[in-house]
This record gives C-alpha cells, structure tokens and sequence, in this order.
C-alpha cells in the first residue's frame, strides 16, 4: 500500500488493487478511486500542462468543476476520449491515461518557454498580434495558433461505440443526490409522486460521502445515505439513475441527461451501450445540485499541490488519500478548518493555518487551535515554490498600512485553499430563472423560477446540512402533484460553519511577481483582468471575451466569481451591476455520440424503398437518392458506364418500350363535394370542365406567385381527384393543401388523403407500349380513340385492380400503371415479361430526365428555383384565364412578373455540336469578358441527347423567348462555348408520337 | 393465381416483443358528424369527442385520428372494395372521403412488459398506463418516422406506418431493444 | 422541446408540430380589388411581436388540425390555444407563469 494511503476507512474496496497506466507508467490504485485519487495515491500531482502558458498543473478538485486535471483516457484506437477531468474518471482494470498539452514529455516541455515568453502573450493577444503582415496569417499564424489551441486530441477514426437514447416522464426529476437531493426524493416519493433522481457521480450522497462528523436520523451520514438510497431503490414509483449528469435544461422542463453507461467498466459487453440520452419531461423539478468550493486568487496559487481544502477533504475521507506529509490550509471559511482537522486526525502534519479573516471564532476553528495547529488572521499569501511541486508557500499579515507583516516562508508538498461557496445555480440559469446577488452569502442564488422548478439545499445558499435537508423535505413534498402522506421529519447536525468566503485577488496579489490564477483551464491571471478593465471593457460578457475567462470546457465554474469581483473592485462597481455571464448547456462537456444516439450509419435517416426496388437491385440497377428514396437511375449492362446504358436506354423507349418505376411520386387523394372548387382555387389551371376519365397537367403556386409544384390530375369521378405531385415535393404539397382547406376555406367539402404509397406506378413509355400492354390490361380498350393522351381508368391489370393513366412525361405514348403497392412487384415482372417480345427496357432517372428534357418539360427545383412564374417556365398555356382568383393569380398579375426581360425557359444547343454545357453554368451575350461580366441567365439542365446525336439544355435566359437564333456565349472552365437559342421542345416538337 | 396476385409485403423482423402484423383493409375515412354516425352504425368508430381513443368491435376497429377523420381497420379478408361498398351504402349523400389506404401502410406489433420502454426510445409521448390507457391511439413521431400508435392491451402496442418507413421503423425498435432485451 | 396546447389533444411535444406563422391574417376575399400596396402588405408584413404573440400551429402529428396559440415570444410560454375560426381569446389569462 502506497504511504499516501490511509491505513483504513473511506469507500474503496482495499480488497480490489486495480492496475493503470499514466502516461504510459505503470501505478496501482484502488476499486473505487477514480483516477485522481489513485494518482494521489501514488503521490503524483503533475497531471498536466496548462493551455497558453504550459505551467506545470496539478489537481485542483475532486469533482465536475475540476479546471485543471485533465487528461485523455484510451482504450483503443478509435476511443480515445480527450479533455476528461481525472477527477471524474472512475478507475478501472487497465485504464490508459495520457496527460494532454506537452511535449516530448510531462516533465520536460518545451512548450513552458510560452510561460517566459508570457509579456507576449497578454488578454487579447489574439486580437492584436496577429493582424499583420496579411500574407502572414494562413503560413504562420493560423496553423501555429491551431497547434497551440484547443488541449486534448480527438481521435480520427469513427466512433465505434454504440449510444442509446430514450424519452421519459415523472412528476419531480430531482438532480443531484446529495443531501438536499435525496431528502427531496423520499419526500416527493412519500407522497406517491413519479420520481426520477439523478446524480453524476458512481453513487448517491454528493457531500456526505466524505463527511465523517455529520449524523442523520441518528446514523452516520454513510449509513443514512445507504438508507435512503435503499428506500428510494425500492419504491416501485422512483427511478435512481447514477453516473448520469443533467447537462441541459430546455423550455417547459425538458431536462437532458446524459447517462455513462460503460466507462468505469475495464472490459465492457461488446456492442453494450456506451451512453444513454434521457429526454425527461418532468410536471416539477428540483434542483439540487450544490455548491462548488472556490479557489483563492494569491501569486503561484496554480503549482501542483495547491488544491481546494473540501477536495482534499474528499481525497481523504472518501477515498483513503493523504494529499500531502505537511499542509498548509489558506482560508476564508471555517468549513476549511474542517480539512486540516481531518487531515492531521489522518497524520498529515498542518503546518499552519493562513486565515484571511481579521477575527477568527467558532466550532471548527475552536477544534484547530485546541488541536495546537497555528493560525494565522488577516493573513494573506505572497506566494508560493516548488517546481513540479509546491515546496513552500510564502505568508504574511495585512496591515492597515497595507504592507505584509509577519512574512514567514512555510515549507509543505501541499496547500488548501477555502475560498467560500458558489452554488451551482447553472441549471437554474439555463432554465430562464432570475438569479439575484446575495450579500450575505457573496453569491448569486436563485431567485424567480421560469418554470415550475425550485432549487434547494447548497444551490440556493443552505449549506448547513440540516437546513439543506429541511430545504429538500419541503422541496420534493411541495412538487408532488398531491400531498396526501404526512410530512417526513429528518433530524441532522453537522458541525456549525461560516462560510461567506473570500472573492477576488487576496491581498497584495498584484504586487506579487509570480502569476495569480483566475481561471487554470484558460490561463487567465488577474493582470489579464486588469488588461481588459484598462482596455475600458466594462461588462463581464465583454471582458469574458477578451481574456477568454471562463470559456474552457469547464465554463469558469471556480473562477467566474472570482473574476467577476476582480473586476468590480478594478472598475469600483458593485459585483451585480457588472454581471454574471450566461450559463449554457452543456453543465460538463458532452460527447456527440450521445445525441447522434441510434440516428447514424443505416438509422441516420429512413432510407425509403419502392415495392420494385429488390428487383431493380437485382438487376444491377444503380440508384441515387431523392430526398430519402432510392431511386434507380440507370440499369447498366455488361460493363456499360452511364453514359452508354444511359444512351441504351433513351434509344429503347424511343423506338421500342421502356419500363420505368414511378412509385415515388406523390399522391394525394382529393374527395368530397368541394373537391373540384377547391383545386379550382388551388392550382393556376381549370378543373371544372375537366371530365371524369380525363387527366391534366397541374401547376400549384405559392401565393407569391412563384411555381411550388406541378404534376398531373386524373379525375376519377365527380367527387374525387386523383392528384400527383414531384417525388420530393409530397409532403409540402399535402401540408399547404391542408393549410387553405382548414383555415382559409372550411366552407368547402373535401377532404385529403396522402396515397404515394397506396400504389404502386408502373410506367411503360414508347411506341410499343400499347402492344405490350394489350397482354397485361384488362376491361377497357385501349386504342388511342377510346383511351387517349392524358385520361384515365379503371382496369384489370395482370389480373390486379387498378388504374391504367394515359400519360407521358418521356413524349412518348406512354401509359403509368397503378396497382396497389403489394402487388407492383409481381405486375412489374408480369409487364417486363410481356415486353420481353417488344425487347422492353428497363430505364432509370437519368433517361427520364434526358427524355423529358427533350420535350422541354420541366422539373420543379431544377429548371424551377422559387422565382418562376408559369410564364417564366412556358408554361401560361396551362393558367385558368378566366378565373376569378387561384393562390398567386394576384401576384402574377404585378407588372413585374409580366416583364419582357424575366428570365424565360429556352433551348440551347452548342453550335459545335459536341460540347456538354454545364448545368449551372451561367449564360453571357457577349464572349471573352472578364469578370465583372454582364451575365443573362444560367444553364438548368444539359444532357447528352440520344435521338438527337447532339448535347442539349435548358436555360433561363432573360427575355429568352425573344432570342430564339440568337448567339449566347456559355462560360465553362475550358473557355466560352458558343451556343444557339432555341425552342425547349428539342423533339417532335408536334406532339405526333405522345397522341399515337 | 397469376404471380401478380400474391401480395409481397415488406420484409421485417420479427421477435418475441415485435412482429408484423398480417394484411389488412385499411381505410382512410374523413367526414362531418353526420356521416360519421352513419358509418357508425355498420362499423365501430368513436365519437368525434373520443380524442385519441379506438372503438373496436370484434376483428374491426376504428381509430381516432383528428375531429373529423378516423382510420378503419378490419381482416384482409374483407377486401377493401366490399367494405367501401358497405360504408357508402351506409353513409348515402353524407359529405365525406373513404380512401383505400390498404397497402398504404402495415401493422406492427410490439409487446410484453419492455414494450413500453422499447417504444420510448424514439416517441416522445408519455406511454405509462394512465396516461396512454388501453385503447389510446394517435399519430406521433417515432424518430424521423411518423407512426400512428394504438395500445391494444396493457403490454401491446400496435404501431402503424407507412410501408417505406417500416425497415426504418423496425430496425430502430430492434436497435432500441438492444439495451432491454437480452 | 415545447410542450404545444393543442385544442384537441392537449400538450404534446414540439416534434408532432409544424409552425405556421402568424395568426389571423385572412386572405381576401378578391385579392384582385387590392393593389399592389396593399397585397404586399397581406402577404410579407407581419408584426414580429416581442410578447405575446397569436400564432398559427399544425398538429401535423397529431390530429392533423390547424390551430391558433398564443405564446409569449419573450419567454416561450403558452397562455393557451383556440381552434380555427375561434375569436383570439382576451388577454386576462393572467402573466404567464
Ligand atoms: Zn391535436
């Protein structure tokens, strides 16, 4: 057993040596340690080196707030987890830790030459000192301040770990299971209340895990944390959840909880969840979350060995760790007295007490002294040595000439500091509740709650445990939603403290040499404060940001207050009026594998599949994704790239038959009395005179009179409307439709229903169609006569009940068979079959859009993009000319959505013949400019036209339907292409073959 | 039987918590009060005041899904075009919407005492037993899917989506279900 | 996450709802009789209330129902909420808690 262990007590398992490594060597710990308190064990206190300055750091704290130890744990490639506070990590069978921020090595840094160099590096340095020379920046500046920046590493490869995530409910979600938690908790659960308590710490208890004088109900503070957590673990009512840490609080008391299921393990279930996220939405909330022992600012406070007395505290009474042979407590509370009492109860030698306090009394005190420790009052520190480890510590009296009497240099390997309480009032600030400064505890509590939340215990300024514990009772009785059960008594007393503290630089700090440390994680001293105050900074948030106080992954909780003081005194303003800086989630750093959860890989979003897709993929069919569909888009064989079964397959339905899946597009079900007035409304076209069995291409406006969707109708009978939107656009459609049925027009009778995945769309396009189909439909003709270009009906089809649409969307006579989605794959076979004779052809989205773009129709959001009118888009054929009004007539009717030079679809066809226009590319009048260049309209699609031999596109051109033979001038990376401007119906511009 | 007729559904998985639910006829139905008292007098449906509640009345049950809609379900057995024959003669010149909605969608079923907890690890309602009672139903959102979820009995849930988003469904439940069930 | 009233279901989560802007802003009945002015004026000028504010919500999933609430912009809380074609209620519903 190591000499800094203590012989017995504490809640490690002396029975469990636990190897591990730091930096590579090899130390013993205990089962129940976590990786500060093993280090401690072994009598190491360097566990890193500090941001800017690479100062030597030790460890501060024993718990969340700790802004110093931080350290990197590995467990494999892929996990390794920088930037974690040792205090925090739980010891485990082979834990890795690596020590952050140095080079080569701990000992020796060569990095530390930044602390000689620090008249360099001032509050603001980042501001000033690198704005010149320009060029300098992003050869030197940048990739030096980026290998400066930031502490830890994080690994490269992808996170391997699983993450769980879950919602759930309660009455009272109570946080932190210290005292006034857990007091909080039996009450809540006493009246019958849903109770979830949760605590970031390995087990129930917060403070009374390291108090060895309290009693409670009789008991010592263990054994009455034992009962309680046993009383709450029992209630069938109360969730208990441990190492979980509620880091966010969200409107109307949704509380994040991130739950660390796996890293205190040494060898974790394979595929176990690493984290858990809980999304709690809880009737009330307690808060319990305590309070944080607060530095001291004195010159050389940052050397290894200088630790907060409560941690030291901690380290010993929980842990069984000697902190150091000889200490020197520097303090402003009595609840410091307390340290140094157990410590020499421990056998460490208390070399002496430095109080900063003019007149010391009370119970803890009375104890030292009687235990013949020396105390020093009105005592202040000049400053401290040692090397990778406080030797001594320099200590004098304040006089009222301000000078230091008295000054005397005491020799120790350890120094506690009590500087007083902060509660820890994060949460509730993140909640919007109102905080308001407290003289007597110099401290911001809480004040008014924004939510139906209240705090008690440490948080709110009780500190002595039996007020903390009342506080608790009376918290969670009054947040259960009935109070039914008599009120629970409990009895504590713990010795008596006064705790008010100390806040800011201790006196005579800024006369000192040696650097006083506000904030160790960012290296902010009090004359960086100073700086900023000089600078005329007056607002704490802007100070914040200057110095960067405060804004290292542990948000200043040790240093804020602190800081906050420094900084009034300097400015000679009260510390409420300079402000406290926001609190934001996250309360300790979270990682982002617990809000990624499941949602990664396959599961990041629903990968949507047509009920044709297996046999697609079996075809060898290679797919592209449209908003969450997997479309094919071309059907490659034996070695085709694209290009060429692209090309394959134009000249098949061009000549033969092609077989496409449209199941994607959308479908909406329109029906009732109202359901043609209400497309009437809706869409820019006429839908009164369309007849029962006849189909018509649709255009939806915004009311801005922009195009928001198109696709084709089929009335299906008088009283319903078989609609069909853009594969992406369904869901808006549906939604807006929804939006003027509801509120704009609930006079009329009709009613929406989304059928996008009702059917099944078989579409056969090519002169062959109707052949092919002649085998598969039955009960209607299909001859053109009977069943012409744009109609519809109902028909056996391979022996299913659907409907057979006569549409085209390739110029093609075409067909799109709907058959109900559990039978589109056995009527897809059943066509393809069919075909077989025709020599059917299977195409994807690349020939559709290659077809269609021959013909010049549109795609919404590609030749469309939120500022064409119908017009714009050749497309005014299709507007209801004497209707009253549709959504976006009023806007189309502004004069400048008629002017002549709005940018209007047009053809364009390189003159050379062979050049592939870009799509995007922009469209100029004149050649060979240089930028800035008077530009006319953009390329929106190009493709390489197959019947054609040749490369089309379509363009929005500024007043494009009046250049038609004119000469444009596309700029590609090549140099200007001369194109020709033509009609976008590049193919049987007639309409011949669509009307076969 | 032509290869066209036999009825190819979504693979999913299924386990002792989690099954898919076979075929069934499906309809969507919208309409005022009057028609709605008059399909119920052939079909189970609740009230317009039944907020989030299920009728069920042997192998057919009726869901409340907003004031004036509700979603039928009954056996495959009874083909879609015979129950909306059953429903319009019922209903008469009401104003209302009957879709077939069918193949639309497929059933799920998640059960025994983890269902309530596999569940919500992506729907974020409250699922205990006095706040979503036996016979509860709603749309609602699990993850990025949205589900319409009908709790058929204390520890069944049967959960409702779109047939594209049944995999996505399925597959989260089950990754869900690897914390709780073994 | 808020917690939405909807005047159907009651409270539900944020996820199930899509937001539709401002309140009561009602088409007109012949939007050809306004000029351009005016249109401009229904169709992108809104209040931008700092407070309490009527707005429109979708119980998209949900019920499906549009509905109006009020919420105070300022602080996110919901002072209740009234279905389509109800008037905006008084606001003597008392400070938002
Ligand atoms: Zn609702």
């Amino acid at each position: 057993m190591s000499r800094w262990r203590t012989a017995s007590g504490g809640r490690i398992d002396r029975t469990r040596a636990l190897a591990f490594r730091f930096d590579g060597v090899r130390y013993e710990g205990l089962a129940g340690d976590t990786l500060a308190s093993a280090l401690l064990a072994n009598g190491v206190h360097l566990v890193g080196r500090s941001f800017k300055y690479h100062r030597p750091r030790g460890i501060v704290t024993a718990g969340a707030e700790e802004p110093s130890a931080l350290v990197a744990v590995r467990r494999d490639g892929a996990r390794e987890t920088p930037n974690l506070r040792a205090t925090q990590v739980e010891l485990y069978e082979g834990l890795d830790a690596l020590s952050q921020n140095r080079w080569p090595s701990l000992a020796r840094d060569v990095g530390r030459i930044n602390d000689w160099l620090s008249p360099l590096f001032p509050a603001g340095f980042y501001y000033k000192t690198f704005m010149w020379p320009k060029s300098a920046w992003k050869s030197v500046y940048e990739p030096v301040i980026r290998r400066a920046a930031g502490l830890g590493v994080a690994p490269t490869e992808p996170d391997p770990d699983r993450y769980a995530q879950c919602y759930a409910h309660c009455d009272v979600l109570v946080v932190g299971a210290g005292p006034a938690g857990l007091a909080a908790a039996l009450a809540a659960a006493d009246q019958g209340a849903r109770v979830m308590i949760c605590d970031e710490q390995s087990e129930f208890g917060g403070s009374l895990l390291a108090d060895r004088h309290a009693t409670i109900d009789g008991a010592s503070a263990a054994a009455w944390v034992a009962r309680a957590v046993a009383d709450l673990a029992a209630h069938p009512r109360v969730v208990c959840l441990t190492r979980t840490t509620a880091f966010g609080y969200f409107p109307h008391n949704l509380i994040g909880l991130a739950e660390r299921l796996t890293d205190h393990l040494d060898a974790p279930a394979p595929q176990a969840a690493r984290e858990r996220l809980w999304q709690v939405r809880a009737r009330s909330v307690v808060l319990a979350t305590g309070a944080v022992e607060r530095p001291l600012v004195f010159p050389g406070n940052d050397r290894p060995g200088v630790m907060l007395a409560g941690a030291a505290r901690t380290y010993l009474n929980r842990y069984g760790v000697r902190v150091g042979d000889r200490v020197v407590l520097v303090t402003a509370t009595d609840a410091g007295y307390q340290a140094a009492i157990d410590l020499r109860d421990a056998g460490v030698a208390v070399v002496g007490i430095a109080d900063l306090r003019p007149t010391v009394s009370g119970e803890l005190p009375a104890a030292a002294r009687a235990a013949g420790i020396e105390v020093t009052e009105s005592a202040t520190v000049l400053g401290t040595s040692g090397n990778r480890r406080v030797a001594g510590i320099t200590i004098a009296r304040t006089t009222s000439a301000g000078t230091g009497g008295d000054r005397r240099t005491l020799a120790c390997d350890a120094v506690l500091m009590s500087g007083g309480f902060t509660p820890s009032v994060h949460l509730f600030s993140q909640s919007r509740g109102k905080l308001r400064w407290s003289d007597d505890h110099q401290a911001f509590l809480p004040d008014r709650s924004a939510e139906r939340e209240r705090s008690a215990g440490a948080c709110r300024g009780a500190t002595d445990l039996a007020a903390a514990i009342a506080d608790g009772l009376e918290a969670g009785a009054e947040s259960a939603p009935t109070r039914t059960a008599a009120a629970r008594r409990i009895t504590a007393r713990s010795p008596r403290s006064a705790d008010r503290g100390y806040l800011g630089a201790v006196p005579l700090a800024s006369d000192a040499s040696q650097k006083s440390f506000v904030d160790w994680q960012h290296d902010v001293t009090i004359k960086d404060l100073a700086i900023a105050t000089r600078e005329g900074f007056r607002s704490i948030e802007h100070v914040k940001r200057f110095t960067t106080m405060g804004m290292a992954t542990d948000q200043g909780k040790t240093s804020n207050l602190n800081a906050l003081a420094i900084v009034a005194r300097a400015i000679d303003a009260p510390i409420p009026s300079v402000g406290l800086t926001t609190f934001r989630m996250p309360y300790t750093p979270t990682t982002f594998g617990a809000f990624a959860g499941p949602s990664r890989g396959d599961l990041f979003d629903p990968v949507r599949r047509t009920p044709i897709h297996a046999w697609a993929a079996a075809a060898g069919a290679v797919f592209e994704d449209v908003g969450m569909w997997k479309r094919a888009r071309y059907f490659p064989e034996r070695g085709e790239d694209m290009h060429a079964a692209v090309a394959r397959e134009c000249r098949a339905v061009r000549s033969a038959c092609g077989l496409f899946d449209a199941s994607t597009l959308g479908k909406i079900e329109v029906v009732g009395p109202g359901a043609a007035e209400f497309l009437e409304r809706l869409y820019v076209n006429s839908w009164a005179n369309l007849g029962v069995g006849r189909c018509r291409y649709g255009i939806l406006c915004r009311e801005d009179g922009f195009i928001y969707d198109d696709g084709v109708i089929a009335r299906l009978a008088a009283d319903r409307f078989h609609v069909t939107t853009t594969t992406g656009g369904a869901p808006r459609v549906l939604a807006m439709m929804e939006d003027y049925r509801q509120t704009e027009w609930p006079d009329l009778e009709v009613w929406l229903t989304s059928t996008t995945e009702q059917w099944a769309v078989i579409a056969v396009q090519g002169p062959d169609a109707r052949e092919v189909l002649r085998g598969c439909v039955e009960g209607i003709d299909l001859d053109a006569a009977a069943l012409p270009h744009m109609s519809v009906a109902a028909a056996r089809i391979c022996g299913i009940e659907g409907l057979v649409m006569r549409v085209s969307f390739s110029g093609e006579l075409g067909y799109e068979l709907n058959v109900p989605a559990d039978h589109g794959l056995g009527v897809w076979k059943a066509v393809h079959a069919a075909g077989a004779a025709h020599g059917i052809t299977c195409y994807g989205t690349e020939t559709m859009h290659v077809l269609r773009a021959e013909k010049g129709y549109i795609i919404v959001g590609q030749d469309t993009d939120g500022t064409v009118t119908p017009d714009d888009a050749g497309l005014s054929w299709a507007v209801g000319r004497k209707k009253p009004d549709f959504v976006g007539r009023r806007s189309l009717q502004r004069q400048s959505m008629q002017a002549p030079d709005r940018k209007q679809l047009v053809g364009l066809r390189p003159r050379d013949g062979r050049t592939l226009l870009d799509e995007g590319a922009q469209v100029a009048e004149r050649p060979d400019q240089r930028p800035p260049m008077r530009l006319v309209g953009h390329v929106t699609s190009s493709y390489q036209s197959a019947v054609l031999g040749v490369p089309i596109a379509l363009a929005m051109v500024a007043g494009g339907r009046a250049r038609l033979g004119q000469t444009l001038y596309i700029p590609m990376p090549g140099g200007d292409v001369e194109v020709e401007v033509v009609s976008p119906v590049f193919y049987d511009p007639k309409g011949e073959r669509i009307n076969a | 039987m032509p290869e066209s007729a036999v009825r190819d559904v979504p693979e999913l998985p299924s386990a002792a918590w989690l099954g898919p639910l076979p075929p069934a006829t499906r309809l969507a139905f919208q309409g005022g009060s009057a028609a709605r008292a008059a399909a119920a007098r052939i079909f189970p449906l609740p009230d317009a005041q039944d907020v989030c509640r299920a009728r069920r009345d042997g192998d057919r049950a009726g869901l409340w899904l907003g004031p004036d809609e509700c979603l039928l379900i009954a056996p495959a057995t009874t083909g879609a075009a015979s129950l909306l024959g059953e429903l319009r003669a019922a209903i008469g010149t009401n104003a209302h919407s009957l879709v077939d909605v069918s193949h639309r969608q497929v059933g799920l079923e998640v059960r025994g005492p983890l269902a309530e907890r596999i569940l919500n690890g992506a729907c974020a309602l409250d699922l205990s037993l006095d706040r979503f009672p036996v016979g509860m139903c709603t749309r609602t959102a699990f993850a990025k899917a949205e589900i319409v979820l009908w709790r058929t009995e204390a520890q069944h849930f049967q959960v409702e989506v779109w047939r594209s988003f049944a995999p996505y469904v399925a597959a989260l439940l089950q990754e869900i279900a690897r914390d709780y069930v073994g | 996450m808020l917690l939405i009233p909807c005047p159907h279901c009651g409270e539900r989560p944020e996820i199930e709802f899509t937001y539709g802007g401002e309140a009561h802003l009602v088409r007109p009945a012949d939007p050809s009789t306004l000029d351009d002015a005016a249109w401009a004026d229904y169709l992108y000028m809104r209040t931008n209330t700092k407070g309490v504010h009527a707005e429109r919500w979708r119980h998209a999933r949900g019920c499906g129902r549009f509905f109006n609430a009020l919420r105070d912009t300022t602080t996110d809380q919901f002072l209740g909420s009234y279905r389509i074609g109800e008037p905006k209620p008084a606001l003597s519903m008392g400070e938002p808690r």
